[in-house]
């Protein structure tokens, strides 16, 4: 399968992507430039209500019909897209960047460290992640940096134990023990000999994670647990229309699909990543 | 080169998956006290005080004081935690906050609900996804597998309540087989116990058995690339046999651990979907315990959801350790 | 007459990941005639495997036979359907794969999966099947023959899996046998006993057979004729004496001139008599597991050990797998803390754990492992990989350390330009190279070698330790080399230690190797290194409580 080249295709940088995997890219990227300057594109402000006609269908002036109040769905599926990719975002780093700095050392460090952590966060994970979310939003009440940590918090020891079993196995090459023969620290042999080897799965993994953060995120603001009015991520949009739905009203079908759009084109892009291409010598 | 130890034949367990089997259940009790720190810690953080919602309008500073003391609210956090699991053990559960009902038998009956909608989905999802799982792998790269593992991908990557409004959407307002979110809560007839379950069971059929099919086809792929099954071919044997015989055998074991831990999805499953059609059931119990702050409630319905998450997980774990066919004698 | 086998113009395609497609067998043709064996000879990447494999009809996934006929008995494996192929595999022609160990399912007994073949094909019923595999076991001198079948695939050794191997492929009297490096994975004093039952089932059976290999020594005794394979194309073919006597083609010699043994003096040898050993080892005592009562590891891995290498010496040290050799390597270098005994070097006593050793003791003793696709991280280049220990022991920076790094590649025979590329870009030999280079970049007194030349291809491990002779005399080292490999032991050491369940058994100067053995043990592990005689399987007496 070749490619005709006439515009920069990954093939030229020495990588080879199928079409799928492009098409799931670009949706990503989409959304992602959404997330930054949809409000600037929205027609109307997202809290004004700007038709009589609640739950109305699409139309030439309202692109995604209006909601239960009147508003202007597309409006508010550009400002939602700020929340949701936004918080998701935010969780995913803070949930990776703490599991696989934790999971490196605990892999490297051994001992007493790597059993505790391990068994602790184990015991985390042994929570339902919506059970978790649904009673430590309860107790401390539900705000965007509250809604962050705890996505992040819920999401660790998955992080953790992804990296931690990575990092288990490059630990036992001969080159990680070559750099302890050396005489090596831990912090060289963390961040110089194991973490530029586990980059690529971790960053596969991150995307998963996203996905999963996106859908509890989602599912929380559906219970009403998540962002809170006038604010809305695409699940709290889901939520207020909900009574559309009898009527398969696009206000309540749309931010669904924003919702699946970009939760598949997420693992569409992550089973379909850019293969290096690495005969071109031989 | 030493021969191997030759194990004396016999029908008692092998002592080295017994020493395994014992040391998985000292985990998983392990993780069950930290666990039930972590529900019991995180349900003291509740904003509000408790005594002042439970009086209400009577809330005289001396009111508060003496019911603090009835309820032992002023000893040490520890000791709280300590009589609380100690109650639960004893199956104590406590008494509601909210309406003064002990809480085991507020639990009882919507706990058998939930038990009866968990088991009729996995009775249907399961051979479902087994045999989407095993096919497709056996028929890997074919238009029939990636039919399937599209449809999949798509499953995995929506919200729970997605599927729950689509299938409102298909059934009830297109096909209008069912009724849209509306259920009674008391069921007279078969009739109506069909039409109670069948929204919430496909709903929660879809969430579980995408995982499900995933992790079986992985496995079955993976045994499938095992040198094993190449010297197979290389003895004539059909593709049938390849995997009837010498691929499936060895993917029971990760087969099995799919299963149970896909069976896991059910509980956060089951948050959305008793809420969404309002199925009386222990998770839709929980969901307005939280709105209503009743402690000893949320506390019982999230140990309940742990306690059967921990079951399923140590029980695929017990599995993969039974699997192994090198602890075989 | 017409051959059993006859292959005509053989070209395979594989398919690369970037979807490229690359010939990896070249137009290949040669016949095997009735009760004829054949032996394919080669290096990795010789395409000797997929050759092979195609006399059963089969490729690999990715890779598509693209021409030429492959006829077995007359007819073409390649233009036939594959119901054709599955009803001849196993009937007509039969595979014995180099790991038995992964080949053997290990959820079914062994009896199930040797008389397989019988069921799939119908040839007999399974009690006149087991009867049949009883002989066969008997035939190929496995312990038990009655009960074995009744064990799972971990209860046997390893040579004993390869023999049930080649029960499971001679079950259903195939006409051509298909040997696919079977000894290759096995110890030497296990592979002779596996090619004698091999060499006896296939010269009573008079079935033709083909042999892949990369160890002419080994196909010396087997095969009828040889043909030597490189880069998917044959090189040269003949009968075994001639290949062995009188061969024409240069890669064909450079392979014999790797079985030359290579008189061998370190330069110091006279002079280094009387002054103190820059090594001593005494009374070494590791493990793994923890601690028992009694002070010593639950699974003791070397009990015992002393030994000394006086400076600008080399001290071999040989045995076969699980003698404790790597593990000794591992615990002078303080990679496993020893329980108990003493380093000493330059007569001064080391910390048991490198962690609690200076960095200047750390700089004397270097190790270098066996695997270099793993002891090089992949993700660094070259020149990063070998400056490192020049920032960390020598502080040098910058300009320096680029100037010492090229000196460095110098020495090792690499090109320059070399420290900008990755290792995953590098052929084994290479990779061996740097791994050096890194190990000589602390300026080291005492290098360990752990296996180093285990994983290379014959004539590559031969350029290696002529390097390593080289850097010897430049640098005036000492090596610790541990091997499994009796030939290169003896090309580079000045002593030679033997090893056996980790106790030393005994201990002799490498002129002596050959004869010169004291012990039983010592005796037998010499005496089962197979020799480029072809006579000389059946010269050496069999053992008979051996296994």
């Amino acid at each position: 399968m070749h490619t005709k080249a006439f515009w920069p295709t990954p093939r030229r940088l020495g990588y080879h992507m199928n079409w799928v995997g492009m098409i799931a890219a670009l949706v990503v990227c989409f959304w992602a430039l959404v997330a930054v300057i949809g409000p600037m594109l929205s027609p109307y402000p997202p809290g004004e209500i700007v038709d009589f006609d609640y739950y109305g269908p699409i139309s030439a002036k309202l692109w995604m019909g209006s909601d239960y109040l009147g508003r202007d769905i597309f409006s508010r599926v550009l400002m939602g897209a700020r929340y949701t990719v936004g918080i998701s975002l935010a969780a995913v780093c803070l949930a990776c960047i703490s599991g696989v700095v934790l999971g490196m050392t605990a892999a490297v460090v051994g001992g007493w460290l790597d059993t505790g952590l391990s068994r602790f966060l184990d015991a985390l994970n042994s929570i339902p992640s919506k059970l978790f979310g649904l009673v430590m939003v309860a107790a401390i009440g539900s705000s965007i940096p509250v809604l962050i940590v705890l996505l992040g918090v819920i999401y660790t020891p998955g992080a953790y134990r992804f990296a931690r079993a990575l990092a288990v196995n490059i630990n036992t090459m001969d080159f990680v023990t070559v750099a302890r023969a050396r005489g090596e620290r831990t912090g060289y042999l963390v961040t110089r000999e194991i973490l530029p080897n586990i980059t690529g799965p971790v960053l596969a993994d991150l995307g998963l994670r996203f996905v999963f953060i996106v859908l509890l995120l989602s599912g929380l603001s559906f219970l009403g647990l998540g962002v809170q009015p006038p604010n809305a991520d695409w699940g709290s949009l889901v939520r207020e229309n909900i009574g559309g739905l009898p009527f398969g009203a696009p206000a309540v079908l749309m931010p669904s699909l924003a919702i699946a759009s970009l939760t598949i084109s997420v693992n569409l892009l992550i089973d379909n990543l850019p293969v290096k291409i690495r005969d071109r010598s031989e | 080169m030493v021969p191997a130890p030759i194990f004396p034949k016999g029908p008692a367990m092998n002592p080295q998956i017994v020493r395994l089997v014992l040391g998985r259940l000292g985990v998983a009790l392990v993780t069950l006290l930290i666990v039930s720190f972590v529900v019991f810690a995180a349900t003291q953080m509740l904003p509000g005080d408790v005594v002042e919602i439970l009086l209400g309008q009577a809330a005289t500073p001396e009111a508060v004081a003496a019911l603090r003391e009835a309820m032992h609210l002023n000893d040490p956090a520890l000791l709280q935690y300590g009589r609380w699991l100690i109650g639960l053990a004893q199956g104590d559960l406590g008494m509601s906050y909210a309406n003064n009902l002990p809480v085991a038998g507020m639990i009882g009956g919507r706990l058998a609900n939930t038990l009866m909608l968990a088991a009729v989905t996995a009775a249907v999802a399961v051979p479902v996804a087994l045999f989407l799982g095993i096919t497709t792998a056996m028929h890997r790269g074919s238009v029939y597998d990636r039919i399937v593992t599209t449809g999949i991908v798509a499953v995995i990557s929506v919200p729970e309540f997605m599927i729950a409004t689509l299938a409102v959407l298909v059934f009830a307002v297109w096909l209008k087989w069912l009724p849209a979110l509306s259920f009674a809560n008391d069921v007279t007839s078969l009739a109506e116990m069909l039409r109670v379950f069948a929204m919430p069971v496909i709903t929660l059929c879809c969430v579980i058995s995408a995982q499900m099919i995933r992790m079986t086809r992985a496995a079955v792929i993976d045994a499938l690339t095992m040198p094993y099954v190449e010297m197979a071919l290389l003895k004539g044997a059909s593709r049938r046999r390849m995997v009837m015989r010498h691929a499936l055998p060895n993917a029971i074991g990760p087969i099995v651990n799919a299963v149970a831990l896909s069976l896991s999805y059910l509980l956060g499953g089951v948050i959305i979907v008793e809420t969404i059609f309002n199925y009386p059931g222990i998770a839709k119990l929980m969901v307005d315990a939280v709105a209503t702050r009743d402690l000893p409630l949320i506390q019982t319905c999230a140990m309940i959801f742990c306690l059967g998450y921990l079951t399923l997980i140590t029980l695929a774990d017990i599995i993969a350790i039974l699997s192994n066919p090198k602890l075989r004698k | 007459m017409q051959n059993l086998v006859e292959i005509r113009d053989l070209k395979v395609q594989a398919r690369s990941d970037a979807g490229r497609r690359i010939e990896i067998i070249k137009g290949v043709s040669f016949d095997i005639a009735e009760g004829e064996i054949v032996a394919l000879i080669g290096e990795s990447g010789s395409g000797k495997t997929t050759i092979a494999l195609t006399l059963m009809g089969h490729t690999r996934p990715g890779c598509t036979i693209t021409g030429g006929t492959v006829r077995l008995a007359g007819r073409d494996l390649v233009a036939m359907p594959e119901a054709g192929r599955q009803a001849l595999r196993g009937t007509e022609v039969a595979y014995v794969p180099q790991s038995a160990a992964a080949a053997f399912n290990p959820s079914q007994r062994l009896m199930d999966q040797v008389i397989e073949v019988a069921q799939i094909h119908k040839l007999m019923t399974p009690d006149a099947a087991r009867v049949k595999a009883v002989e066969l076991f008997r035939a190929l001198a496995l312990p038990e023959p009655e009960t074995i079948g009744q064990r799972y695939p971990h209860q046997v050794s390893g040579g004993q899996l390869q023999r049930l191997a080649a029960a499971m492929a001679l079950i259903g009297g195939p006409k051509l046998m298909i040997f696919d490096e079977p000894t290759t994975a096995l110890d030497v004093t296990t592979q002779i006993e596996v090619l004698r039952a091999f060499k006896s089932v296939m010269k009573l059976g008079g079935m033709g057979g083909v042999y892949v290999s990369h160890d002419l020594a080994v196909v010396a005794q087997i095969a009828d004729r040889i043909v030597v394979l490189k880069g998917g194309e044959v090189q040269e073919e003949g009968p075994v004496e001639q290949i062995l006597h009188r061969a024409a083609h240069p890669y064909t010699r450079e392979l014999l001139a790797a079985f030359e043994p290579v008189p061998y003096a370190s330069a110091s040898r006279l002079q280094a008599e009387t002054k103190r050993p820059i090594l001593e080892v005494r009374n070494l005592v590791a493990g793994y597991g923890p601690l028992g009562r009694d002070g010593r590891p639950l699974k003791v891995a070397l009990n015992s050990v002393s030994c000394r290498l006086e400076r600008g010496q080399n001290l071999g040290v040989i045995g076969e797998s699980g003698s404790g050799k790597s593990t000794l390597a591992r615990a002078i270098s303080g990679l496993l803390p020893p329980v108990s005994g003493k380093v000493l070097l330059d007569a001064h006593m080391l910390e048991p754990e490198a962690r609690a050793r200076t960095k200047d003791e750390l700089r004397r003793l270097q190790i270098v492992f066996q695997l270099a696709d793993t002891a090089l991280n992949p993700q660094r280049p070259v020149g990063d990989i070998v400056g490192r220990p020049l920032t960390f022991y020598h502080g040098q920076k910058g300009a320096a350390r680029e100037a010492r790094t090229d000196e460095l590649l110098d020495m090792v025979r690499l090109p320059r330009a070399m420290k900008h590329r990755l290792p995953g870009e590098l052929s084994g030999g290479q990779k061996q190279r740097v791994n050096l280079a890194r190990a000589l970049a602390a300026a080291p007194e005492v290098i360990l070698c752990d296996e180093i030349t285990s994983a290379l291809d014959t004539v590559v491990a031969a350029a290696v330790i002529e390097l390593l002779k080289e850097l010897q005399r430049e640098l005036h080292l000492s090596y610790v080399f541990i091997s499994h490999d009796l030939s290169t032991v003896q090309a580079i050491c000045d002593d030679v230690m033997v090893m056996l369940n980790g106790e030393v058994v005994e201990r002799l100067p490498a002129s002596r190797l050959q004869g010169g053995a004291q012990h039983p043990y010592s005796q037998l592990l010499f005496s089962s290194v197979p020799k480029l005689d072809p006579n000389w399987l059946d010269s050496v007496p069999p053992r008979a409580a051996a296994l």
